[in-house]
C-alpha cells in the first residue's frame, strides 16, 4: 500500500542526504517533491498543505541548517510529522470492548469498502485473542446475499450470527440482535450494515437510527485504502452524521500509495485502529502510526516481520535447525522448510517490504521474476526427491534430475539452479558451523550487498539479478536477504496445523 | 429503441415504453451525476469571480481538478485546453463551466462507445474483472437484468468462488431476469465454472454470457495468475472468447485506478470500463486521467443501485455534469 510513496520520498531523500550543508532553497525543492508525492499518493489536498507548512516551518529552523547531516534531520522531520498525522502513539488505539456486556461494534461506510470481510475478521479475532464471545448481525437489507456472506463468514471462523429473519428491517433487526446478545451471553456484538454513499439522506438517517438504538461502543468507519481525494469529504460526513470512533483502512496489502489513510486520520481526528491486509478471515492488523510511517519512509518494519514470525513459527523446529546449522549441517530438507516458512511470512513481496531499505531494490526484484512461484517451484522440485536424494545430492546425476523435472513439472535447468543455490547455501554455513562465521559474512556481503544491513548498490544489485537468472536461484539465502536468518535466528518453519 | 439491439430479433415493433428511455435516462443520469458533481460545482463558482481567465484563475481550476481526483497530468492537460482557447479572455462563471465542459468532453468523447454485444457468432462471453468491492457482482447483476429484459438469452457464469455468498448474490440477479445461472459451490475452481457456463451458453444457443470473478488487487501476482486460469479455460470452449473483458473501477478509488487499469489490461486483456458508484461523493475524475492514456472504450456508468442505475456512458453529458453545466430546461 504505502511501497509507491516510500520509492518517491527515498529518491528525494536520497539526493539530499548526500549532502552536507543545507540552504532553504534546497528544504523547498525537497518539499515540493513531497508535496507531488503526496498528491499522486492521492492525500487530499489541505492535508498536504497542512503537513508541508508543517514540516517547513521545522525544517528551516536553525537545528537542521547548523546540524552534521542536515538531509538526515528533514528525513526525520518528515517522519515525525508522518507519524503525528497518523496519530501517533495514539492512547485510544484499543477496542472499547470491556463494558457491560454486550459491548456493541458498529461498522459503517461506503459500499465495497469492506465492512462484511471486515466484521468477520474483527470476530475472528476478538474471539482467538481476546477471548471474547462474539455474536455477528447483518442489517443490510439491500444488497442481495449480504447477509448470508456474513453467516458464512461467521460459520467458516465458528464466530455466532444472528439467524437471518426475512423481511425485517434493519432497526428491528438491531433490537433483535442486542436482545439476543444478551440472552447468549455474547460479549460483544458487531453490527454490519448496509453500505451507504453519505449523500443518501434516507440511509444516513437509518444509520443514525440504529446507533441510537444500539448505543455502540465503537462505530468504526471502514473504508478503502486506494480511496482518493474523496476520503476527506466521506469521513467528515459520517463523522457529522455518527458517533464514529475510529478508521479501519481495508486493502491496504494493494498498491495503492495510502494516502487516504493520512487524509482519513488528519480530518477527523479519528485513530485508524485496523488495517485490513488480505482477502483471509486473518488479514487484520493493529494499525500503527510508527510502523506505517516507517514504511512509507522506506525505514523497514522489522517489528511486523517479527511478529508475524513469532505467529508461524514453531519454537523446537527453530531450536533444531538452529543446532544443525551451528554444526554446519544444511539439507535440502532444511532448504525446504526455508522456503515454505518464506511464504508463510507473507511471501517474499511480503517480507521485503518489510526490511528495511529493501523498498528501492523491490522493483528490480520483481523484474527479475523473483516471485512466490518460483519459490512454490523450488519446493515442488525438492518434494520431488526420494528421501536419500535429499540426504545426499550428490547422487543426483542426470537420469535422476530428468525424473525429478518431471516430477515437479519443471524444466532440468531449475532443477540444477535449485542444487547449486543450496550447494553454495550448505557451502556457507559449513564455514561458519567451523566457527569461521564472520569470514563467510564479510565473504557474502562482498559478494552480494553492502555489507551487513545495509542496502545493495545499484551495480551489486544488478550483479545479483544476473547470478539469479544465470542459475543462482534466491541469492545467497539465507544469506542474502539482510537479517536473515542472521537476524531471526533460524528462520524456522511453519506450525505444524 | 432497446439500445441492445435484442429487441429487434424477437418483436419487431420497437416496445412502446422504450419510446421515453432517452430523456429518463439523461433524468436519472442527473440525479446521480448532479450530486457528484455538486462540490466541483461549488467550487468553481466559489472561485470565479473574475472576468477573466489568467494565469490564477487557471491555477485555481487545476487544483480543484486534482481534488476531483483527475490527478496532476491530466489536471494539467484540461488547463491547458482551456488555456489555449481562452486565456485572458473575457468570460463568466457559466462560460468557465462550458469551457472546462469542452475540454473534458475532448478528452473523454473517442472513448465513449457502446457495448455491442449483437455482432459476430453466439454466444457473446462477457468477462468482468476488478479489485475487491468495485461493483463487479453488482455490475453483472445490472447487465445480465438489461441484456435479459432487452429479449437476450443469457447465462451468467458465477466464477467469484472466493467470497463469501458472491455466488448468492449474483443467483438473485439471475433469478430476477430469468437467466441462466450456472455456479458451483463456494471454493470451486472458478476456471471450472467459467468453462462450464461458456459451454452452457454454446449448447443453449444464448445470446451472451455473462462471467464474474473475484475480486483481486492487481499486485497480487497469483491471483493475477487464477485469471489468466481462467482466461485459458474460456479459450477452450471459443478460441475467440473472452469477447468483451470489463474492468469495473470504482469512482472512490483515487489514482490506483490508474495502476488497476494498467496492470490488468496487461493480464486480462481487458476491452472497456466501467466506473461504479458516481452517484456518492466522490467525482471519479480518474477517468479522464485513464481516457487520457488508455485508449480504452468506456461502456457504463453506474450511478445507484438499481438496474437501471447502470448506464451507458455519454462523454458530453459526463462532462457537464462534471464540470457543473446545466443545460436549460
Amino acid at each position: 500500500m504505502f511501497d509507491a510513496l516510500t520509492d518517491r520520498l527515498t529518491g528525494v531523500f536520497d539526493r539530499l542526504t548526500g549532502r552536507g550543508a543545507l540552504s532553504e532553497a534546497d528544504v523547498d525543492a525537497a518539499l515540493r517533491e513531497v508535496r507531488v508525492a503526496l498528491l499522486e499518493a492521492d492525500v487530499a489536498l489541505p492535508v498536504v498543505k497542512d503537513f508541508i507548512a508543517k514540516v517547513r516551518t521545522d525544517a528551516v529552523g536553525e537545528a537542521v541548517i547548523r546540524s552534521v547531516t542536515p538531509g538526515q534531520m528533514i528525513v526525520k522531520l518528515v517522519h515525525d510529522a508522518l507519524v503525528d498525522t497518523l496519530g501517533g502513539d495514539d492512547p485510544t488505539a484499543g477496542l472499547r470492548i470491556d463494558g457491560e456486556p454486550p459491548n456493541v461494534i458498529m461498522m459503517a461506510g461506503l459500499q465495497g469498502s469492506g465492512k462484511t470481510t471486515t466484521s468477520g475478521k474483527l470476530g475472528l479475532r476478538l474471539k482467538t485473542f481476546d477471548k471474547k464471545r462474539v455474536l455477528l448481525a447483518s442489517l443490510d437489507v439491500r444488497r442481495p446475499a449480504a447477509m448470508e456472506q456474513l453467516a458464512i463468514l461467521g460459520k467458516n471462523i465458528g464466530v455466532d450470527v444472528l439467524p437471518i429473519v426475512a423481511g425485517q428491517q434493519p432497526a428491528d433487526i438491531t433490537r433483535r440482535a442486542l436482545q439476543a446478545a444478551k440472552l447468549g451471553g455474547h460479549d460483544v456484538l458487531i453490527l454490519d450494515t448496509a453500505g451507504r454513499t453519505s449523500i443518501d439522506e434516507q440511509m444516513m438517517a437509518e444509520a443514525a437510527e440504529i446507533a441510537a438504538i444500539a448505543k455502540p461502543g465503537e462505530v468504526l468507519l471502514v473504508a478503502d485504502s486506494l480511496t482518493g481525494q474523496d476520503a476527506v469529504e466521506t469521513a467528515k460526513r459520517f463523522h457529522e452524521r455518527l458517533p464514529l470512533t475510529g478508521l479501519v483502512l481495508t486493502r491496504a496489502d494493494g498498491d495503492g500509495r495510502g494516502g487516504a489513510a493520512l487524509s482519513m486520520r488528519a480530518v477527523t481526528g479519528l485513530p485508524i485502529k485496523f488495517l485490513g491486509t488480505s482477502e483471509k478471515p486473518d488479514g487484520i492488523e493493529v494499525f500503527d502510526a510508527r510502523r506505517v510511517a516507517g514504511r512509507i519512509l522506506g525505514q523497514g518494519d522489522i517489528v511486523s516481520l517479527v511478529e508475524r514470525a513469532a505467529q508461524t513459527v514453531d519454537r523446537d523446529d527453530a531450536e533444531k535447525l538452529a543446532k544443525k546449522l551451528q554444526k554446519g549441517q544444511f539439507g535440502l530438507d532444511d532448504l525446504e522448510k526455508q522456503l515454505g516458512q518464506m511464504l508463510a511470512l507473507g511471501g517474499l513481496k511480503g517480507m521485503m517490504g518489510m526490511l528495511p531499505g529493501v523498498g528501492k531494490i523491490k522493483k528490480q526484484m520483481e523484474g527479475a521474476n523473483l516471485d512466490d512461484a518460483q519459490v512454490r517451484r523450488q519446493i515442488a522440485v525438492i518434494r520431488s526427491m526420494t528421501k536419500a536424494e535429499r540426504e545426499k545430492p550428490d547422487v543426483l546425476n542426470a537420469s535422476r534430475r530428468r525424473r525429478i523435472a518431471k516430477g515437479a513439472g519443471v524444466d532440468v535447468a531449475e532443477v540444477n539452479r535449485l542444487l547449486k543455490m543450496h550447494r553454495n547455501m550448505a557451502d556457507m554455513v559449513k564455514s561458519m558451523g567451523k566457527g569461521k562465521m564472520p569470514g563467510a559474512l564479510a565473504a557474502m556481503a562482498g559478494q552480494q550487498g553492502g555489507g551487513g544491513m545495509r542496502m545493495p548498490s545499484p551495480d551489486q544489485m544488478k550483479a545479483m539479478q544476473a547470478q539469479m537468472t544465470q542459475g543462482g536461484g534466491l541469492p545467497g539465502l539465507p544469506g542474502g536477504l539482510p537479517g536473515l536468518p542472521g537476524g531471526l535466528p533460524g528462520l524456522p518453519t511453519k506450525k505444524k496445523d | 429503441m432497446s439500445i441492445w439491439g435484442f429487441g429487434k430479433k424477437k418483436d419487431a415493433a420497437p416496445a412502446p415504453a422504450k419510446t421515453a428511455e432517452p430523456a429518463d435516462m439523461l433524468g436519472r443520469l442527473w440525479s446521480g451525476l448532479a450530486k457528484s458533481s455538486a462540490k466541483l460545482t461549488d467550487d468553481v463558482t466559489g472561485v470565479f469571480l473574475k472576468k477573466t481567465l489568467d494565469q490564477s484563475t487557471l491555477d485555481d481550476l487545476e487544483e480543484r481538478l486534482i481534488r476531483a481526483d483527475m490527478g496532476p497530468q491530466a489536471a494539467a492537460k484540461i488547463v491547458g485546453l482551456m488555456r489555449e482557447d481562452r486565456f485572458n479572455k473575457e468570460i463568466d462563471d457559466a462560460g468557465i463551466r462550458e469551457a472546462l465542459a469542452d475540454a473534458v468532453a475532448t478528452v473523454m468523447a473517442p472513448r465513449e462507445r457502446p457495448l455491442d454485444l449483437t455482432d459476430g457468432p453466439r454466444p457473446r462471453v462477457v468477462l468482468v474483472v476488478g479489485v475487491n468491492g468495485s461493483g463487479k457482482t453488482t455490475t453483472i447483476g445490472k447487465l445480465c437484468y438489461l441484456l435479459s429484459k432487452s429479449g437476450a438469452k443469457v447465462v451468467v457464469g458465477a466464477a467469484d468462488t472466493f467470497r463469501a455468498a458472491a455466488i448468492e448474490q449474483l443467483g438473485v440477479w439471475a433469478e430476477r431476469s430469468g437467466a441462466t445461472f450456472v455456479a458451483r459451490g463456494q471454493g470451486a475452481d472458478a476456471a471450472g465454472v467459467a468453462f462450464e457456463a461458456v459451454q452452457k451458453g454454446k449448447d443453449i444457443g444464448a445470446d451472451v454470457v455473462l462471467v464474474d470473478t473475484a475480486g483481486r488487487l492487481q499486485n497480487r501476482a497469483e491471483l493475477m495468475g487464477e485469471l489468466d486460469k481462467i482466461l485459458r479455460a474460456i479459450r477452450k470452449v471459443d478460441d475467440d472468447a473472452p469477447h468483451e473483458t470489463l474492468l469495473v473501477l470504482d469512482a472512490t478509488v483515487g489514482q490506483n485506478a490508474l495502476s488497476q487499469t494498467e496492470a490488468f489490461r496487461t493480464t486480462a486483456n481487458v476491452t472497456g470500463l466501467v466506473m461504479t458508484k458516481l452517484d456518492g461523493t466522490a467525482k471519479g475524475g480518474v477517468l479522464v486521467a485513464i481516457a487520457e492514456r488508455h485508449a480504452l472504450p468506456i461502456h457504463f456508468i453506474g450511478v445507484g443501485e438499481s438496474a437501471d442505475d447502470l448506464q451507458p456512458f455519454n462523454a458530453r453529458n459526463y462532462a457537464r455534469a462534471l464540470a457543473g453545466v446545466r443545460d436549460k430546461p
